[in-house]
């Protein structure tokens, strides 16, 4: 597909008030800090960490198929790097009455049932996941010890067979943020569940 | 790169007529870029859906009755459902929703690999939806609220000719 890109800009450019397209963090901005409650009932935010190398920010939920076939991953990297100075924080960006699966009640069961090793954080009033540019479940946010975005987007590239995959993005990422290099790739792409909102009327 | 291309025909008796679901499926998006996105006469939306998408669902009778309705078009529901979900939920889904409209399944997992030849602004969410014609195109990571949003949405990028 090779479309001339000045008509395509030309068309977009008829099309702004169509376009749904978010404007979020790129690498190398500086994340905001948040103060959010966990399943375990208490507040979290990257600020109580002093001692932390950097940041896994994933954005995530309890029902999109994409979100559960990473969740044991997910868990399995919150484990390998928080011996080494990473902390992961998950964030469950839906809005519980669009998506009434996302309740406080059942992301508590969730963390019970697959013994999540990190805290699994309610964005209220759905405040953090824009100011990120998160789009979808699962996205990923990985910020070093002064939450300088370092990398973007996928946790590997296959959703469906964490044995198939062949690139480890989210791992690689990590590693070059402790060999203090930058991430490359920097950001990835991915098929997630949309954010649930209610609709605005 | 091994090209793999399946076709499956589902036929089933609906009365006096005969509802044929006919999928086709792609497993590397190269060979789904070839066949599907063309760029011809004709103008082609291109729907990114899938069976465990809420949102998609609840908009796809829209993207039927565009196919049924609207005779400047042509539309192409790209399932993104995984290669074996094909026979256990695509096949029966598209059975019991009676869509018309030509479904592919597109189940090549490199996303990231792929998606950016789509358009550089999706940012893998979906619904999304493609429009080509020749070679204009346009592209949105956005989900449609009614059959008329839709319609309004399509002629408008027609009428831009």
């Amino acid at each position: 597909m090779k479309f001339l890109p000045l008509l395509i800009l030309f068309f977009s450019s008829l099309f702004l008030g169509e376009t749904t397209e978010s404007n979020g963090y790129q690498p190398g901005d500086k994340a905001t800090d948040f103060k959010l409650k966990s399943v375990d009932g208490k507040m979290y935010s990257m600020a109580d960490y002093k001692d932390a190398k950097g940041f896994i920010v994933v954005f995530t939920c309890n029902t999109c198929p994409f979100a559960i076939k990473y969740e044991d991953r997910i868990n399995a990297i919150a484990k390998k790097y928080k011996s080494k100075g990473y902390v992961l924080l998950a964030i469950n960006p839906n809005d519980p009455e669009a998506q009434p699966a996302d309740t406080f009640e059942l992301m508590q069961e969730k963390a019970k049932e697959k013994g999540f090793v990190f805290p699994y954080l309610v964005d209220e009033g759905q405040k953090i996941y824009p100011q990120y540019g998160a789009t979808k479940t699962p996205h990923v946010f990985l910020l070093d010890k002064n939450l300088i975005v370092k990398y973007i987007g996928a946790i590997d590239d296959n959703s469906d067979d964490a044995s198939a995959v062949k690139e480890k993005y989210l791992e690689n990422a990590i590693r070059a943020l402790d060999n203090g290099t930058e991430p490359s790739p920097a950001t990835t792409k991915a098929i997630g569940c949309s954010i649930k909102t209610k609709k605005k009327a | 790169m091994r090209l793999i291309f399946t076709l499956f025909f589902v036929l089933t008796s609906m009365g006096c007529s005969k509802l044929s679901a006919q999928i086709a499926v792609y497993e590397k998006f190269d060979a789904f870029e070839k066949a599907v996105l063309k760029e011809d006469d004709n103008t082609y939306v291109v729907n990114f859906w899938a069976t465990w998408c809420a949102p998609c669902i609840k908009e796809l009778p829209y993207f039927e009755q565009l196919h049924k309705d609207n005779p400047k078009v042509k539309v192409i529901l790209v399932s993104l459902d995984s290669r074996k979900d094909l026979e256990k939920k695509l096949i029966p889904f598209v059975a019991k929703k009676q869509l018309t409209a030509e479904v592919i399944l597109l189940s090549d997992k490199d996303y990231n690999a792929w998606l950016n030849k789509i358009d550089d602004s999706w940012s893998g969410a979906i619904p999304a939806t493609l429009i080509i014609s020749g070679k204009r195109k346009l592209f949105a990571e956005r989900e449609f609220e009614n059959f008329t949003e839709l319609n309004n949405y399509v002629n408008a990028f027609i009428n831009h000719n």
